[in-house]
C-alpha cells in the first residue's frame, strides 16, 4: 500500500486539469484511459506523472471510443476507472457511455468543454451540455455535475466516483477549457479527514469461485431479443433513476425569495452571474441567483419554486440555448418570461450579465 | 463592482507575459489573497499575440476573464491593437517606448497612458533576459496589488534553482523589479 | 436413440441447444474454445467478450464470466479488463466485420501494443446477422446482398488478410494463426495455443477461423464444406503464421528520453 497522496489538507494553487488529476488520485481511482485532445490533455499529463508514485495505471488508447470501452473494461474488472475528453472526443465517447448506461457501469468521465460543432475551437464553450446530459441513442441515464470553481472541480470529482459506484450510473464532471487552463487557489484534501467515506469498488467479472459451480457466471449484455425485454429492463432503470434523482440533484441560490429577476447559469458562467447579482443587490435591486449544480438530474423542485416566483428569468450560457432547453423542459407550465443571454463558444463576464439585468430592469 | 484588480498583459511569444502573470498570481496566492490567472491558449497562441489575464482580490473572483482591465500592458504593436478592447475609463494602459505606434494606435478612452522604456533599460542597464521582470515591476508598482517583498519571494520561488547556480541573476532580477516599480511610480 | 456428442464442461448446459443456425460454424469454434478452456482448466479465470453480429449469440454460451460489447469494441473492453486485472484470461470473440471493418483500429492498436489478450475472429466471408452483406473478407466475385452481381475488386478491394496483417505489426511474443472449422483438431490446438500464449504473458494472440454460413451463402451441406475447403482457402492460408520464438528476446528496451515541456 503506497502512502496517501494527500496528507490531511493544504492550500494549493493549480490549473483545473491538475486539480482533476489530484482529485482522481485522492478518490482512490486506480486506472485512467485516455486519448489526447485539447483542453483536457494535462489531466493525463499529471496523472501519468503521479501514477508510479501511488501505484496507479494509465493506458493511452487509439481513440476516444477505445478510451471509453477500456474504461468500461476497467470497472468491469473492479477498479475505479476514469477517462477525460472534450468536443469531438466527447462525441466519440458517447458510444461507450451508452454501453455503460445499459449495463449500469460506474464509469467516471471528465469533460472539459471546447467550442463546437466539429473541431471549432480548442478553447472554451458550454456547448457540450446536450451531449453530456443526453448523448447516445438512449434517454440520458447519467449524472452530470457542472462545476464552477477549482474547489468544486476537486470536491465533485471525488463525489463523482462515489455517486457512480453508489448508484451505478455513468457520472460526468462537466468542466470547460477555462477551468482546465486557469489557475486559482483551492484546498486539496484527503477525503477521510473531511469525513468523506469513499464507496469501495467491486468486481463485476472475475469474482472468486468457478462460474456454474460455485456461483452463477456474470453474463452482461446490451442487446435483447424482444422489444418487451428491453421495455422491462428500461422500466426498471428509469424507476431507479427517478428514485435517486432527489438524492443527487443539487443547486445553489440566493436572493430569489423576492426577486424580480432571477439570473440563472451553470458552470463557470455561474461565477459571472454570482458576482453580477451580488453587485446588483448591493445597489438595492431585487435580483436573485439560481444555479443548478447537477444538470442531470436537474433540481426540478427548487427550479420550479424559484422560477414561478420570479417575474423574469435571465438565462446566461456560452451556448445557443442548450442549458435553456433543459430549464424550459423542467419549468414546463410556468409562465415566467425567460430571457436569453447566449454567447455560444465565448466567455460571459460579470459585466455582461450586470448590463443585461440593468437593461431588463429599465424596460 | 466588488474590489478586484484586473490585469491584462499581452505580447509576442517569448516576451514572457505568461510567466510574469503566473508569478504575480502565485505571489498573491502566497499572500493569502484570492487570485485567478488564465492564459489565452489554442491556435492563437501559436504565432499570435499571447495574452494573460490576472485578477486579484480579497473576495471570491467571478468570471475568469473581464471586459475592462484596471491595468492593461501591451508589449508589441500587435499587442496594442489586440488589447484595445480591454481598455476603459478606469484603465491604466502601459506600453513599451520602443514600439512603433502613433497616437492614433493608442486607446482614446484610458484613464492614464504610460509609456515605459523597459526594452531600453533591459538592453542598456540590466540584461534583455530580465525584460519581463521590469514589466512585472511596472504592474506591481501601478497596482500595489502585491507587496514588493511578495513579488521578490515569488521570483525567488520560481527561479531559485537558477539563482543558486548564478547568484548574480538574483541581483539582476531584483534590480529589474525595482526599476519597473520606479518607472510607473515616478511617472506620476 | 441417438448418441449426442459430449459437450465441453465449460459450456452452459441450460442455454443449449444454442441459437446459431443449422450448419453455422460458430458452434464448432465455440466447441473448440470450450475444449481448450477445459483442458487448460481455466474456467474460473476466463472473461469471455463477444461482439455484435452473430457472435453476440454466445453471450450466455459458457459457464464463464461474459461481457457482450458493441460492434467492433470487444478488443478495447478486453484490454481494459486485462489491464485492470492481469490475472484474468481475456478472450475476445468477434466476426470479420467487428475485427476488420468497424473495429479495425482497435485490432491494429491492440496488436501493436501487444496486449496480453486473445482475439478469436470468425471469418464467414460476409455479415451474417444483418442478412448477408459484403464484408472485408468477401471473396472476389462472391454474391452478397450489397454485391448482388458479385464482389468487384476494382471498386471494393480484395479480401482482407487479417492474420497476415496482425503478424506483420506485432512484435516477438505474439501468436497468430488461421484455422478452419473444416479441420477441428488444429482449430482447437491453435485456440489453445493462443490462450496459453496469453497465460505466459508473451503478447497478443490472434486466431482467425474460417467458418460457414449456409443461411446467407444459400448452400447445402456439401456446397458449404466445399466453399470453406476449396474456395476460401484460395485466398486464406490455413496454419500458424507467427509463433513466439523463445530464442528471441521478448520486447526491446524502448525507453528513449525525449525532452518534453516541463511540468515537474
Amino acid at each position: 500500500m503506497s502512502e496517501k497522496p494527500i496528507q490531511g489538507e493544504r492550500r494549493a494553487f493549480l490549473t483545473g486539469n491538475e486539480v482533476v488529476a489530484w482529485a482522481a488520485v485522492a478518490s482512490e481511482a486506480e486506472i485512467m484511459f485516455g486519448y489526447p485532445i485539447t483542453p483536457q490533455n494535462e489531466i493525463m499529463h499529471y496523472w501519468t506523472r503521479m501514477a508510479p508514485k501511488f501505484n496507479k495505471r494509465f493506458l493511452q488508447t487509439e481513440d476516444e471510443i477505445s478510451a471509453g470501452f477500456t474504461t468500461n473494461g476497467g470497472v468491469l474488472a473492479g477498479l475505479k476507472a476514469f477517462t477525460a475528453t472534450s468536443g469531438p472526443g466527447n462525441t466519440l465517447m458517447q458510444e461507450p457511455i451508452s454501453m455503460a448506461e445499459m449495463m449500469r457501469l460506474p464509469i467516471v468521465t471528465i469533460v472539459q468543454q471546447r467550442g463546437g460543432p466539429s473541431s471549432a475551437t480548442v478553447i472554451y464553450s458550454q456547448q457540450e451540455v446536450n451531449l453530456t446530459t443526453h448523448g447516445g441513442n438512449g434517454e440520458g441515464l447519467r449524472i452530470v455535475y457542472s462545476t464552477a470553481t477549482h474547489q468544486e472541480l476537486f470536491d465533485y470529482t471525488i463525489k463523482a466516483f462515489n455517486t457512480a459506484w453508489k448508484y451505478r450510473f455513468p457520472t460526468f464532471v462537466l468542466g470547460d477549457g477555462y477551468q482546465a487552463k486557469m489557475r486559482e487557489p483551492l484546498t486539496i484534501y484527503d477525503p477521510e479527514v473531511r469525513g468523506i467515506e469513499m464507496v469501495p469498488a467491486y468486481k463485476f467479472v472475475g469474482k472468486p469461485g468457478k462460474p456454474g459451480v460455485d456461483r452463477p457466471p456474470t453474463q452482461l449484455r446490451n442487446i435483447f431479443n424482444m422489444e418487451e425485454e428491453l421495455f422491462e429492463e428500461l422500466g426498471e432503470q428509469f424507476a431507479d433513476f427517478e428514485k435517486i434523482s432527489p438524492q443527487i440533484a443539487e443547486c445553489e441560490q440566493f436572493g430569489c425569495e423576492n426577486a424580480e429577476i432571477v439570473v440563472t447559469a451553470h458552470g463557470i458562467v455561474a461565477r459571472a452571474a454570482k458576482s453580477a447579482v451580488k453587485d446588483l443587490r448591493e445597489r438595492g435591486l431585487k435580483v436573485g441567483y439560481f444555479r443548478p449544480i447537477t444538470l442531470r438530474p436537474l433540481p426540478v423542485k427548487e427550479l420550479r419554486d424559484t422560477f414561478s416566483r420570479a417575474q423574469k428569468v435571465l438565462v446566461a450560457e456560452s451556448a445557443n440555448g442548450q442549458f435553456d432547453q433543459l430549464l424550459k423542459y423542467a419549468a414546463y407550465g410556468i409562465t415566467t418570461e425567460m430571457v436569453p443571454l447566449f454567447k455560444p463558444g465565448v466567455g460571459i463576464n460579470s459585466e455582461d450579465i450586470y448590463d443585461k439585468v440593468m437593461t431588463m430592469l429599465a424596460s | 463592482m466588488s474590489k478586484v484588480i484586473k490585469i491584462a498583459m499581452a505580447g509576442e511569444g517569448g516576451q514572457g507575459v505568461q510567466s510574469v502573470a503566473e508569478i504575480i498570481a502565485a505571489a498573491a496566492n502566497d499572500e493569502g489573497k484570492e487570485c485567478l490567472y488564465i492564459p489565452n491558449f489554442g491556435v492563437e497562441q501559436r504565432g499570435g499575440v499571447s495574452i494573460a489575464f490576472v485578477q486579484i482580490s480579497d473576495e471570491a473572483i467571478g468570471a475568469p476573464k473581464f471586459n475592462t482591465g484596471d491595468i492593461v500592458v501591451a508589449l508589441s504593436e500587435r499587442a496594442v491593437a489586440r488589447t484595445l478592447q480591454y481598455v476603459g475609463p478606469q484603465t491604466t494602459f502601459v506600453y513599451d517606448a520602443s514600439l512603433n505606434v502613433s497616437a492614433e494606435d493608442l486607446p482614446k478612452n484610458a484613464k492614464r497612458i504610460l509609456e515605459i522604456p523597459a526594452v531600453e533599460i533591459s538592453k542598456n542597464e540590466l540584461s534583455p533576459r530580465v525584460f519581463n521582470i521590469i514589466i512585472m515591476g511596472a504592474v506591481v508598482g501601478a497596482t500595489g496589488v502585491i507587496s514588493v517583498e511578495g513579488a521578490k519571494l515569488a521570483i525567488e520561488k520560481q527561479l531559485g534553482a537558477k539563482f543558486e547556480k548564478q547568484p548574480k541573476l538574483r541581483e539582476l532580477n531584483f534590480s529589474a523589479i525595482d526599476r519597473g516599480i520606479d518607472l510607473v511610480t515616478k511617472a506620476g | 436413440m441417438s448418441v449426442q456428442p459430449t459437450m465441453p464442461k465449460s459450456w452452459r448446459v441450460d442455454t443449449k441447444p444454442h441459437k446459431f443456425c443449422p450448419g453455422c460454424g460458430h458452434g464448432l469454434v465455440l466447441k473448440a474454445l470450450g475444449q481448450a478452456i477445459d483442458e487448460l482448466d481455466i474456467q474460473d479465470r476466463v472473461v469471455f467478450g463477444c461482439d455484435i453480429g452473430c457472435s453476440l449469440l454466445a453471450w450466455d454460451f459458457f459457464n464463464v464470466d461474459t461481457v457482450q460489447t458493441h460492434h467492433g469494441r470487444t478488443n478495447p473492453v478486453m484490454t481494459g479488463i486485462k489491464r485492470a486485472n492481469p490475472d484474468l484470461i481475456c478472450i475476445g470473440y468477434m466476426g470479420d466485420g467487428g475485427g476488420y471493418a468497424i473495429g479495425s483500429q482497435h485490432l491494429v492498436n491492440a496488436a501493436t501494443r501487444n496486449e496480453r489478450i486473445t482475439a478469436i475472429l470468425v471469418n464467414n466471408a460476409q455479415y451474417g446477422m444483418t442478412g448477408g452483406q459484403m464484408a472485408p473478407t468477401t471473396l472476389p466475385g462472391m454474391k452478397t446482398e450489397t454485391t448482388p452481381y458479385g464482389r468487384d475488386v476494382d471498386s471494393t478491394g480484395y479480401p482482407c488478410q487479417g492474420p497476415e496483417m496482425v503478424a506483420a505489426i506485432t512484435r516477438e511474443g505474439a501468436y497468430v494463426a488461421r484455422a478452419s472449422v473444416a479441420r477441428p483438431v488444429p482449430l482447437k490446438n491453435y485456440i489453445k495455443r493462443a490462450i496459453e500464449n496469453q497465460m505466459s504473458g508473451n503478447g497478443f494472440s490472434f486466431v482467425e477461423c474460417l467458418s460457414t454460413c449456409p443461411t446467407n451463402w444459400r448452400t447445402n451441406n456439401v456446397e458449404t464444406i466445399n466453399f470453406v475447403e476449396k474456395e476460401m482457402t484460395k485466398y486464406y492460408n490455413v496454419g500458424e503464421i507467427k509463433v513466439p520464438d523463445p530464442k528471441e528476446p521478448l520486447g526491446i528496451k524502448t525507453s528513449i528520453k525525449v525532452p518534453t515541456g516541463g511540468i515537474g
